[in-house]
């Protein structure tokens, strides 16, 4: 998001005057980062720490146990995809609300945050609802990796369409009508002009987007019926082994998957920079 | 805005928008409406059997004090850091920052376990030490605060943050140099400026708390009538067949949640209308 505001806010909302630490806000910030360490820091460590406790072969026992490889398996490729679906339909979608205007436009800004603001196990049940075996439209996508897809596809709509929502409003309508009236065809102006200033944003919202769903579970206790080797995903792995007392297993997967959200928040930080500094 | 228009309108601007309606109108505003639907199949009877239930008014009880307290927290901390964050320099400054960010990525059910390791009465790191005290946080209303706390922890930072950065610091400096206090200009000039930010940030916490599932299943116990939440009886009542009592409390918590969107929704178009009309 801190990306987003960059590229959203110029020069001159960067001017962060330097200050030095009077008292008081010394003593603000060691408060601030012993409650943030306490809650956030520490905890975090903890999970680390308990998983490297185990050595380098607890940890690789307990994420190449096969029902756990196979509900890694199973996360990672419905996360991907999702993200890979949400690029698209995301982009699309904060095109529809930044350049189209049709009655009732309104309520669709309200309906991208419904899924943001809803408790995930009500998200869950909304789901279902549709889309379970009562389902109006005789889509039983309940109990099969499918309501996995589904679920993912609900709580992550709002992140590509917030970060490149305001993008595109700050964006100068100017050089698209020069690049129309030097010829160019719309999907070349969308591809070579307005594209470009999307991507830093895409890949801001892409992030969190994949973030989100590599540790989804609420959503999903209800729809997904949690079939081993199907519809298992890797936050419910956890879970049991948290309940079976495993403190080591639960904090190797947990790990696992820590990584995996630090890899892709690194990778398209990596993206980002690189497009930035093209354009 | 007339000039966002110079274009006409292209078979293609009519396809995404059909597009867009379609898919948000599938994944999001006709499930929602089977809920309430749903719910009130039975005329209010559902949620009038809610309310009689002294269990089920503990659960939402306790939801409401964990959420209340956990967004008080957040609002004071968030603030603070923000100011920290924009208005002083201090080694260490963009670690924290991008660390501020981490629990919007982390698995739910990672949270409780980061927190139950940390925090576990039996052999937690420091869950023993403070149980010797008599201070109980697993299992128990602290444990549920904190996974709270945890989960909607950078969201009032990340409305404020922006904003402050905006502001710049000459009204501050001003009213220094009249003479008035740290505190006093906090009160009188900084608060006033950032206000709209932190109520939107205070209202999307607390929608986010309200709602939050899977950290609070692993720290809560799920003890019926003591360390129960809302969302929690969600899930118990859909798996013990009472589908009706489960979209009832699901349709009390959506309403929470939409309605907190709405009066962000509400204050943000007021607020764009009164830049608009300053410029």
């Amino acid at each position: 998001m801190s990306v987003q505001i960059e590229a959203v806010r110029p020069a001159t909302a960067r001017r962060t005057p330097t200050h030095n630490l009077t008292r008081t806000s010394g003593i603000g910030l060691g408060v601030t980062m012993i409650w943030f360490s306490l809650l956030v820091l520490i905890p975090l460590a903890a999970v680390v720490a308990t998983a490297a406790a185990g050595g380098w072969d607890g940890f690789w026992r307990a994420i190449t146990n096969e029902q756990t490889a196979a509900a890694i398996r199973v996360t990672v490729t419905a996360a991907f995809a999702v993200t890979l679906v949400n690029i698209v339909i995301g982009t699309m979608i904060s095109w529809v609300l930044v350049r189209d205007r049709f009655p009732g436009k309104g309520l669709l800004e309200l309906v991208i945050d419904i899924p943001f603001a809803l408790p995930t196990i009500v998200a869950g049940l909304v789901l279902l609802s549709l889309y379970g075996n009562d389902s109006p439209l005789g889509l039983h996508f309940a109990n099969t990796k499918w309501s996995i897809y589904l679920a993912f596809l609900f709580v992550t709509l709002p992140f590509i369409v917030r970060t490149v929502q305001p993008v595109l409003e700050e964006l100068d309508q100017e050089i698209e009508e020069a690049a129309a009236s030097l010829g160019a065809s719309r999907f070349t102006t969308f591809r070579r002009i307005i594209l470009p200033a999307l991507v830093p944003a895409i890949a801001a919202g892409a992030a969190l987007s994949f973030a989100r769903a590599v540790g989804e579970y609420g959503s999903l206790v209800l729809l997904s019926g949690n079939l081993p080797f199907e519809s298992e995903v890797t936050s419910v792995r956890i879970l049991s082994a948290i309940e079976n007392d495993n403190r080591a297993t639960a904090a190797s997967i947990a790990t696992l998957l820590l990584l995996i959200s630090l890899l892709v928040i690194v990778v398209l930080d990596i993206v980002q920079r690189r497009v930035a500094r093209r354009g | 805005m007339a000039e966002r228009h110079r274009y006409p309108k292209s078979p293609m601007t009519y396809l995404l928008r059909v597009i867009v309606i379609v898919y948000l109108v599938l994944l999001v505003v006709w499930p929602v409406a089977l809920v309430v639907t749903n719910t009130f199949e039975n005329g209010g009877e559902a949620l009038r059997s809610i309310i009689e239930d002294p269990d089920m008014m503990a659960a939402l009880r306790l939801t409401a004090v964990a959420a209340v307290v956990a967004t008080a927290i957040n609002t004071v901390f968030g603030v603070s850091m923000s100011l920290l964050l924009v208005r002083n320099e201090f080694p260490g400054k963009r670690v924290v920052s991008s660390l501020l960010d981490l629990p919007l990525s982390v698995s739910p059910i990672v949270v409780g376990l980061a927190l139950v390791l940390v925090y576990g009465g039996r052999n937690g790191w420091l869950g023993p030490t403070l149980e010797s005290w008599g201070f109980q946080v697993i299992f128990s209303t602290p444990g549920i605060i904190m996974a709270t706390a945890f989960v909607s922890l950078p969201l009032v930072i990340r409305e404020v943050v922006p904003v402050l950065e905006e502001l710049g610091i000459e009204q501050e400096q001003a009213a220094q140099s009249l003479g008035a206090s740290g505190a006093q200009t906090f009160w009188r000039v900084t608060l006033p400026s950032i206000k709209w930010a932190v109520i939107y940030g205070v209202v999307l916490t607390l929608a986010r708390s309200l709602g939050e599932f899977g950290a609070v299943k692993v720290v809560s116990g799920n003890v019926l009538g003591e360390t129960r939440t809302a969302t929690l009886a969600v899930e118990e009542k859909y798996l013990n067949f009472d589908q009706q009592g489960a979209y009832a409390i699901a349709f009390l918590l959506a309403s929470v949640s939409v309605v907190a969107i709405l009066v962000v929704f509400l204050l943000r178009a007021r607020e764009d209308r009164r830049e608009r009309s300053l410029s």
